[in-house]
């Protein structure tokens, strides 16, 4: 899980580590009030979104005055902020934190991950603060001073000091260096983060050893004995489908391509996306069911596959273990009936129970493709998803493309209340598993699938990034609405909505 | 022979009384030996109860002084699977073979930190376990795929390692042992340990090495492989279409800073000798094509 710059320096801060003075604002008033707060002349409007790369990007502002404040955080709040860690739609500026300004007479960094090698917590620190790490790492490892930490002792005085010398802390201010270095390890081991960073870890002309940006990720296992840091959580920054499916405990994450992959285990759901690769295909989505997966788990998978409009077919493969492929062939057959299936399915069976579920498939009567093995299923879903991509759309296509427009304008007035979503990637909206549900709340059409999709993706690629926000919005806001648990969802939704906005 | 259990190997489970923990000691004591094999459990709130006529001990140390048990097999729930595991190290058992999965990466490197100098090694966490085909199953996976032959598997993934066993039967090939080393960062033995006892496992006439994304202990094991294996390899890692930055699953299985990627792990291994496919369906057939 990824937090916040100033929920990072929240956290740094209860461990000792000095950071700038800041308020996090959610509104231009709130950040002008904040400016005033602080007092001073200088005050620094920084965009928070996860993604790095937030300068360049024009995300941070340097203010000289409460007009400037002013004027940059009615900038910035809103926009979307393109970086190179954000993809070419941006992410949409929800918070902003406002700091006084700091007197910076070198800049340096320093950061922490889980060495796999030595499987300890590594200490890196540099001279070249503000810079990208892996460019530093890539060009002058040399300007890396790694330390490996003993979790018998901790991050040890002499330790801390020669890493502070090392990146050129002057003597005057090692022991100040030794607690943001202390504090660092500090915060890192107790709170179980995955990656610490601050970048830059600055020198004051006054001697101070100041953390000026801060980045922290966390071990999502461990997040069961921090309920302090798992309320930092912000779902306005996450992926919409990826939310969707860790409330069923579904490893799930978006990816470009046209062709669904639900798979158990993680090892075989990357296999299955590198052989539909392979086979000149490319994988909408990583997803891994686990190893218990029940038809309730299944059908979710299949919902979250079905509402991304860039879906053309869906290969499942399965080789059951302890999951038997009887009970996931019956998952199948009951998703399908409930979520309608709108595109071509390959299915790919083999372990426990094969026979079984291969009859129950086949005794279902869906159209299903059979797939004999993971090279056969994956040519086979390949082909389908081509052969729906290509000419074949004439029937639907035509009713659809009018209903399809139609459409997202009713749901985005609609749907406007809830904030909830997250205008990342999957701009679009969800169209074509649920056509059937929704008959009571949107009278219009149900897009089916095909056609849908398409007119989307011109919708879409007219739209601009602005215009996209939105769409993502409703296709939440729909997904929500769904037929099934619909009142759960709707709590969901509800809950995630407060908690979008500021606490 | 084998590598690391056989059908003289006994085995304990820690956590078998939790609903995986009874159903796989149930299809452990199943298969092949098991009967013979699995001798204890424990649960220190249930000591003198039994499960499936395996009797339930307090502690390991008294479930291996009682039984002559010299291997654990863990299920206990995450938050405390690691104190299982220190509690299996102090016991000085032979082996431990974590099942667990989601175990935070902290309390993996403390008790990594409390493993330094005992004798005890560490198969997993998040693992699908260990089998030696008609001999002894310890683990998760489905005993009925394998069969007794001369390919030993390591991976460090369950469903693919089920995987390139089934490609190995389509070929008429049985295994030797197969070890799944588990998708955590932080954890016991790595593709290279495993290797090496390979190689000196007579039985053992080749390998598949399956690997994935993130760290770099398929590429350690690829040079280790160059110069001292004397038993021809096939590998596949899976991911090559996995995006940097991203966790997939496995809490191991990420690309970061640019490196642990499959494409720079499949050129290692190939620069060392080892014999790849960017193929998951071509495992099979690409050991059978190696093993003259």
């Amino acid at each position: 899980m990824k937090i916040h710059e100033y929920q990072a320096k929240e956290v740094l801060r209860r461990f000792g580590v000095v950071t700038p003075r800041g308020i996090a604002c959610f509104s231009v008033d709130e950040a002008v009030a904040a400016a005033r707060t602080l007092g001073g002349k200088v005050w620094v409007v920084k965009a928070q979104i996860h993604a790095g790369g937030r300068g360049k990007g024009g995300g941070v502002k340097l203010a000289r005055s409460l007009d400037e404040v002013k004027a940059y955080a009615g900038q910035i709040l809103g926009m979307m902020l393109i970086t190179h860690q954000t993809g070419p739609e941006g992410q949409k500026v929800r918070r902003l934190l406002v700091e006084e300004g700091a007197d910076i007479k070198k800049e340096l960094y320093v950061g922490m991950v889980v060495d796999r090698g030595t499987q300890r917590v590594c200490l890196m620190a540099s001279s070249e603060g503000g810079m990208d790490i892996e460019e530093v790492a890539a060009h002058t490892p040399e300007k890396i001073h790694k330390v490996f930490v003993d979790p018998g002792t901790g991050l040890k005085d002499a330790e801390a000091d020669d890493a502070a010398r090392k990146i050129g802390i002057p003597e005057g201010s090692i022991a100040k260096a030794r607690v943001a270095l202390q504090g660092l390890y500090g915060a890192f081991d107790e709170t179980d983060a995955s990656l610490a960073e601050i970048n830059p870890l600055i020198l004051t002309g006054s001697g101070d050893v100041i953390a000026l940006d801060a980045k922290f990720n966390f071990d999502d296992n461990a997040l069961f004995r921090h309920p302090d840091i798992f309320a930092m959580r912000d779902l306005d920054e996450e992926d919409p489908f990826e939310v969707q499916a860790s409330k069923f405990d579904l490893n799930y994450i978006s990816l470009d391509g046209n062709i669904g992959c639900l798979v158990n285990g993680a090892g075989l759901a990357m296999a299955t996306m590198d052989i539909t690769k392979l086979y000149g295909g490319s994988p909408a989505n990583f997803l891994d069911v686990g190893g218990s997966a029940t038809a309730e788990k299944v059908t979710e998978a299949f919902k979250i596959m079905l509402n991304n409009p860039k879906v053309k077919a869906i290969l499942v493969n399965i080789f059951g273990g302890i999951m038997k492929c009887d009970v996931i062939a019956q998952g199948i057959v009951t998703a399908a009936r409930q979520v309608h299936m709108t595109v071509p399915l390959v299915v790919r069976l083999e372990g426990t129970n094969v026979d079984l579920g291969k009859k129950i498939l086949a005794d279902s009567g869906l159209p299903i493709i059979s797939g004999n093995n993971m090279d056969d299923a994956a040519s086979k879903v390949v082909k389908a998803a081509l052969a729906v991509t290509g000419g074949k759309s004439a029937a639907k296509p035509k009713a659809k493309p009018a209903a399809v427009k139609a459409k997202p304008k009713k749901k985005v007035v609609a749907k406007k209340a809830k904030p909830k979503a997250k205008p990342k990637a999957k701009p679009k909206a969800k169209p074509k598993a649920k056509p059937k549900a929704k008959p009571k709340a949107k009278p219009k059409a149900k897009p089916k699938a095909k056609a849908a999709v398409k007119a989307k993706s011109k919708a879409k690629a007219k739209a601009k990034p602005k215009a996209k926000a939105k769409p993502a919005r409703k296709s939440v806001a729909k997904r929500k609405a769904k037929p099934v648990k619909k009142s759960a969802k709707k709590r969901a939704a509800r809950k995630a909505a407060a908690k979008g906005k500021r606490k | 022979m084998s590598i690391l259990i056989n059908k003289n190997t006994r085995v304990m489970t820690q956590g078998i009384t939790g609903k995986t923990g009874m159903f796989h000691t149930k299809t452990g004591k199943e298969y092949a030996n098991g009967a013979n094999c699995y001798v204890a459990g424990v649960n220190p709130k249930k000591p003198g109860e039994s499960y499936e006529g395996i009797p339930i001990f307090g502690t390991v140390r008294e479930a291996k002084e009682q039984t002559g048990a010299n291997v654990s097999v863990i299920y206990v729930p995450p938050p405390f699977a690691a104190a299982a595991i220190d509690e299996a190290v102090e016991a000085d058992l032979d082996l431990v073979i974590c099942i667990t999965e989601g175990i935070p990466v902290r309390d993996m490197i403390r008790t990594k930190y409390k493993m330094l100098g005992r004798r005890t090694r560490l198969i997993g966490p998040n693992c699908p376990g260990v089998i030696t085909p008609d001999e002894i199953k310890i683990g998760i996976m489905p005993g009925h795929i394998h069969k007794k032959g001369p390919v030993g598997v390591v991976s460090r993934s369950g469903t693919l390692t089920y995987e390139a066993v089934g490609q190995l039967m389509e070929q008429g090939l049985g295994q030797s042992s197969c070890v799944g080393i588990g998708g955590d960062p932080v954890n016991g033995m790595k593709h290279l340990e495993v290797m090496r006892m390979f190689n000196d496992d007579p039985d053992t006439e080749a390998v598949i090495m399956v690997g994935e994304i993130g760290g770099s202990d398929e590429e350690d094991c690829a040079r280790w492989i160059k110069e001292n294996m004397r038993k021809p390899v096939v590998g596949f890692i899976a991911g090559l279409t996995a995006p940097p930055g991203k966790r997939m699953g496995h809490a191991g299985a990420i690309i970061s800073g640019g490196k642990g990627t499959a494409a720079e792990k499949l050129a290692v291994m190939e620069e060392c000798g080892i014999k790849i496919t960017r193929n998951p369906a071509a495992m099979g057939k690409l050991l059978k094509s190696v093993l003259k």
